[in-house]
């Protein structure tokens, strides 16, 4: 590891693990397929074609891998799913749609280190049996989605794709597909839709779940950049050696990616659970900012629930301060919120909590793909009440209205955009009323916006 | 219906222990055990998309036994204890499973009805007082139902197209669309013709038309029909009459050998519309356009209202009474042999009414009879090759074995004076059957009735107002030999009067008494005088008819949805 040369100023953080950014930012790297061989790529692939396809799942499982993409669902569970005497072809995506607010950090593996990815798509797919992959690249990324044609390119003429690799037998195709430009193409039935060309309308689950009903119907994993790549040290170290990274069911490293009021906001890949809050913020991303208290902090992408600053959580026996909650699944799941995509998001106290507030509804009103009632409905509805908040138009009703709107989406909806989008209101409610009310004024109770609501209530409704 | 008993699943509905068929869905489940589950997007003929989220209930499965935990005993019956599940479930597209249970009358049922309620209506226009959909809007029940009577939303609302033009008999006001999809699914699943499509997102989501497309298919209309709301109204029906003033009658469509069940809205004799009417058998749900709208002649000026009779003088018609009518008639026809006498009687006709005719003819011994075919290309959904009602009944109780086959010796006879009397039974046979006013010229007596004034009418001697379709009653035997049952929705105008009521007065006219006051009893005598009907009542044909005989026609459109059920995508 010592010998690892990075770029000036972008070197790990000691208390960083890199086993996935291992190549990022490292000096004389580049994203070629000579590079990656060089050191040593592609030998894991060689190592898994030499296995049984069950083995390697059996190795996933082993492993504990949980899901990278927001759900933490482990990996070899889901591989597990797919129907034991299935005839149909047997599909895997990757998802690349990267679009949780506060999330930075797959498209550093395809910027970087590409065949990272693609070794680990291909042990996937030998895994599982996939002939055919997907990469599904968010719209926004037009250089990631050419580095990876050409990525794939490169590993089919050295035999690592295409018909009989490696002389196994086995057969893989992998094509990328430059995503719709929509935060909903990343959920994975939304993301099939889109892959079908339609619009991206999350598919009801039951039926479609997509390892027995996902791309034109067949059995398809669909998991997450950084997932895929894990699998390939999983390969490399063995799923139990593997296992002992992090903590048990919060194994393996993690990328976090530190954004907001921070001194050094940035990715930074950890062993998961290795780091508390307050060292992740502290010693990592090198504290606050000058003068500055914690307000708040979401820890796992926008749509997870906000942590107040000052408060304490009731971990088992223990009682946690913010700064103490080690950062893996199940603590911030104890906590009442979740580690999700690993975006963290630090709030100091020069914010305004309703702006904030405010931004996270615009964003999810305007991503809500309009299917389902209660989001499609509800996700304008929060906003519309947090434009007024912010613009001094809002009464504290309006801030009860507000709460009864995200309960009235979480868990009723078809996907969970639901949840996205009414968690945040949930918790910020929840943990800041006094601050959101605060921003309020109560001569504004019966103002009414609309004049068809006016009539409605003048008694003709 | 015997289910093997393997094949039945218990489920828990409301605290009651029901059993239904395995891949039964929840919310029928629901409806069979009497409970109605509030729903706009789900249609039992197309796929379920879960979008509306308005049949979310309290669902709950067998409790799981952790590791080491002892599965729960069950009770006498089977039954375990259910274990509920905090999240609603949709009881539209989810089915049934052993020991689930379902709360329709929860806590938690209601307050996600009425949160689904308060967000459809929170961008809804609430434009009721002028929507065409008042009387008949799901959003207003449901509203009604479920709703909290309050509305807590306080924002402008978003503004969308209103009046939008989609095509030619379809108007569009997308402020009230609830996005429930049922209009492109149907376009899509159904008619093969997907012009429908949301544009834009989240509460913009827009419903229109695909660029360089309309909504210019001949079932278009079903849209207005399944649209839950008043977002897609029919050009030709709105603004026209408020639901609630309108009579319903239940019969058939006469457009072809199909028999589309049907309900016709009518108010004072008038028909203002006519939408499908759901029989498994024959049209599922759905019905072309070209056959809703053809109703406008109905009450047109172009109705032959009196008995008319050709003046003295030879040349112009004059109005004349039933009596003297029938009267005339009866003295011209006494004077020719049978072989001299053609009846053309229709296909349009029903069943009794072809009995009588068939009466008829043996009262003048008449030597020639036939009805007027009418064939047109088969759309491949509903409408038949057979655009005439009641082929089937023409043979089977008229007895004429090819319809059509004689009508060019009759046009001969005609030609050559061996044919000196004819009588034309609602058809109009210059226009229809290809006969020239100057071979109906040579005739020395022609009777005629129609509902509308026409060219054979013009050469007739007597011409008798004929009730259409509507203003009559009686069964017809749809192409694929279903009895179905034709119901009078109006009275016809001024003097017309139903074909077998013509037909019976002409009998008795012309001295043969038979003491018949109504249609049923006409159709209590079809089974006498033809085996088919044997033991079958009118009562026994019901709502929706009886299958009659076998036939080799089968409807396209029923083929596709039997495999579309067959797959698990609808209900069906
Ligand atoms: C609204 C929404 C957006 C999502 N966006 C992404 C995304 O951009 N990238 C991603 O990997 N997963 C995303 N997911 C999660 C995926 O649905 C899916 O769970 C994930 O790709 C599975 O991969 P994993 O098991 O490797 O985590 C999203 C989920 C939701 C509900
Ligand atoms: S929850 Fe939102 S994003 Fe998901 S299907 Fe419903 S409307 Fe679309
Ligand atoms: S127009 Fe009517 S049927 Fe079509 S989506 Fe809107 S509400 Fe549903
Ligand atoms: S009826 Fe619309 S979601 Fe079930």
């Amino acid at each position: 590891m010592s010998d690892l040369k990075y770029i000036a100023g972008k070197e790990p953080h000691p208390r960083e693990r890199r086993m996935i950014f291992k190549n990022v930012d490292r000096e004389g790297w580049d994203q070629s397929i000579d590079t990656y061989e060089k050191d040593g790529g592609y030998e894991m692939l060689k190592k898994a074609l030499k296995m049984e396809p069950g083995d390697i799942t059996s190795e996933v499982k082993a492993g504990g891998l949980r899901g990278r993409g927001g759900a933490g669902f482990p990996t070899g569970v889901k591989w597990g799913f797919l129907p034991p005497n299935n005839e149909k072809p047997v599909y895997l995506i990757c998802n690349a749609d990267e679009s949780e607010p506060g999330t930075f950090k797959d498209r550093y593996i395809i910027h970087q280190d590409p065949h990272q990815l693609i070794e680990g798509m291909v042990i996937s797919c030998f895994a599982v049996n996939a002939k055919l992959a997907y990469i599904y690249i968010r719209e926004e990324f037009p250089e990631g989605a050419a580095i990876l044609e050409k990525a794939i390119e490169e590993a089919h003429a050295k035999g690592y794709l295409g018909k009989d690799i490696l002389g196994t037998g086995f057969d893989l195709e992998i094509y990328v597909h430059r995503g719709a430009g929509a935060y909903i193409c990343g959920e994975e039935t939304g993301l099939i839709e889109s892959l079908e060309g339609k619009r991206p309308y999350p598919r009801i689950k039951p039926p479609y779940f997509p390892a027995a009903m996902g791309l034109y119907l067949c059995p398809t994993i669909v998991n997450n950049v950084e997932t895929l790549c894990h699998v390939k040290h999983i390969i490399e170290l063995g799923g139990e050696e593997w296992a002992k990274i992090g903590k048990p069911n919060n194994t393996g490293t993690r990328l976090l990616c530190v954004s907001g009021d921070v001194q050094k906001p940035g990715y930074y890949e950890v062993e998961v659970g290795s780091l508390t809050m307050g060292e992740l913020i502290n010693d990592v991303c090198g504290g606050l900012k000058e003068g500055r208290k914690l307000l708040a902090v979401i820890p796992g992408g926008s749509s997870a629930k906000v942590l107040r600053g000052d408060e304490t959580y009731q971990v088992g026996d223990d009682e946690l301060t913010i700064w103490d909650i080690p950062m893996d699944f199940d603590t911030l799941a104890a906590c009442g919120s979740m580690a999700g995509s690993g975006g963290v998001i630090v709030i100091d106290d020069s914010r305004s909590i309703s702006w904030v507030l405010n931004n996270i509804n615009a964003f999810y009103a305007h991503e809500s793909c309009g299917q389902c009632t209660p989001c499609r409905e509800g996700s304008l509805w929060m906003k519309k009440i947090t434009d007024r908040v912010v613009a001094g138009k809002a009464s504290p009703q309006d801030i009860d209205t507000l709460y009864g709107v995200a309960k009235n989406i979480d868990g009723r909806t078809i996907c969970a955009f639901g949840e996205a989008c009414s968690w945040p209101t949930e918790s910020f409610v929840e943990k800041f009323k006094d601050e959101l009310v605060a921003d309020t004024k109560p001569e504004l109770s019966d103002d009414i916006l609309n004049p068809e609501s006016e009539l409605a209530a003048a008694g003709l409704g | 219906m015997s289910e093997e008993k393997s094949d039945l699943i218990d489920v828990q509905i409301n605290g009651e222990w029901h059993s239904f068929p395995k891949g039964t869905r929840m919310i029928e489940a629901c409806r069979l055990a009497g409970f109605e589950v509030p729903h706009y997007c789900y249609h039992p003929k197309l796929t379920s998309p879960g979008n509306c989220r308005m049949c979310l209930v309290e669902m709950g499965m067998p409790p799981r036994p952790r590791p080491g935990e002892d599965p729960p005993e069950p009770d006498e019956d089977g039954h375990v204890p259910i274990s509920w599940i905090p999240r609603p479930a949709i009881a539209c597209a989810n089915t049934i499973a052993p020991n689930m249970g379902i709360r329709t009358e929860s806590e938690m049922t209601e307050e996600c009805r009425e949160g689904v309620m308060e967000l459809l209506l929170a961008n809804h226009p609430l434009d009721c007082p002028i929507c065409d959909q008042a009387g008949e809007c799901s959003l207003q029940e449901f509203s009604v139902e479920h709703g909290n009577g309050q509305s807590r939303f306080r924002e402008q609302k978003v503004k969308k197209p209103k009046n939008v033009d989609i095509g030619p008999r379809i108007r569009l006001d997308d402020e009230r669309c609830i996005m429930c999809s049922r209009c492109i699914r149907f376009m899509d699943e159904i008619a093969d013709d997907p012009v429908l499509g949301f544009t834009d997102r989240g509460s913009h989501t827009t419903l229109t038309v695909h660029p360089g497309h309309e909504l210019s298919n001949n079932y278009s209309l079903n849209t207005a029909d399944i649209c839950p709301v008043g977002a897609l109204t029919s050009n030709d029906f709105r603004f026209q009459m408020r639901v609630w003033f309108m009579k319903e009658t239940h019969t058939i469509d006469t457009n072809c050998a199909t028999g589309c069940n049907v309900t016709v809205f009518s108010r004072e004799d008038k028909i203002y519309r006519v939408i499908p009417r759901r029989n498994d058998d024959v049209n599922s749900d759905w019905m072309p356009d070209s056959h809703r709208l053809n109703i406008h002649w109905i009450d047109s000026e172009a109705r032959l209202t009196d008995p008319l009779i050709r003046d003295e003088d030879g040349k112009n018609h004059r109005v004349a009474n039933w009596a003297e009518a029938l009267q005339r008639s009866a003295e011209a026809l006494r004077d020719f042999d049978g072989g001299e006498i053609a009846v053309i009687a229709s296909a349009r006709m029903t069943n009794e009414e072809l009995l009588i005719t068939k009466r008829l003819v043996k009262q003048l011994n008449a030597g020639h009879v036939d009805v007027v075919p009418r064939v047109g290309e088969p759309d491949g959904y509903l409408i038949s090759a057979d655009r005439n009602p009641n082929t089937n009944g023409a043979k089977l109780v008229l007895g004429v074995e090819d319809p059509g086959a004689s009508l060019d010796q009759i046009k001969d006879g005609i030609a050559q004076g061996r044919i000196k009397a004819l009588i034309c039974l609602q058809e109009n046979l210059v226009d229809d059957a290809g006969f020239s006013a100057e071979n109906l010229g040579k005739l020395d007596f022609l009777l005629t009735s129609y509902p509308l004034a026409n060219p054979t009418a013009e050469a007739a001697d007597i011409v008798l107002p004929g009730a259409c379709w509507a203003e009559k009653s009686g069964t017809m035997i749809n192409g694929t030999g279903r009895l179905q049952r034709l119901n009078k929705c109006i009275d016809g105008p001024g003097q017309t009067r139903e074909s077998w009521e013509i037909v019976r007065d002409l009998i008795q006219a012309l001295g043969g008494g038979n003491g018949i006051y109504s249609a049923t009893e006409l159709f209590a005598q079809l089974g006498d005088e033809v085996s088919e009907f044997e033991g079958i009542t009118f009562g026994q044909i019901g709502d929706l008819g009886i299958p009659l005989i076998e036939t080799d026609e089968t409807i396209p459109l029923l083929e596709r949805e039997a495999e579309r059920k067959a797959q698990g995508l609808i209900v069906g």
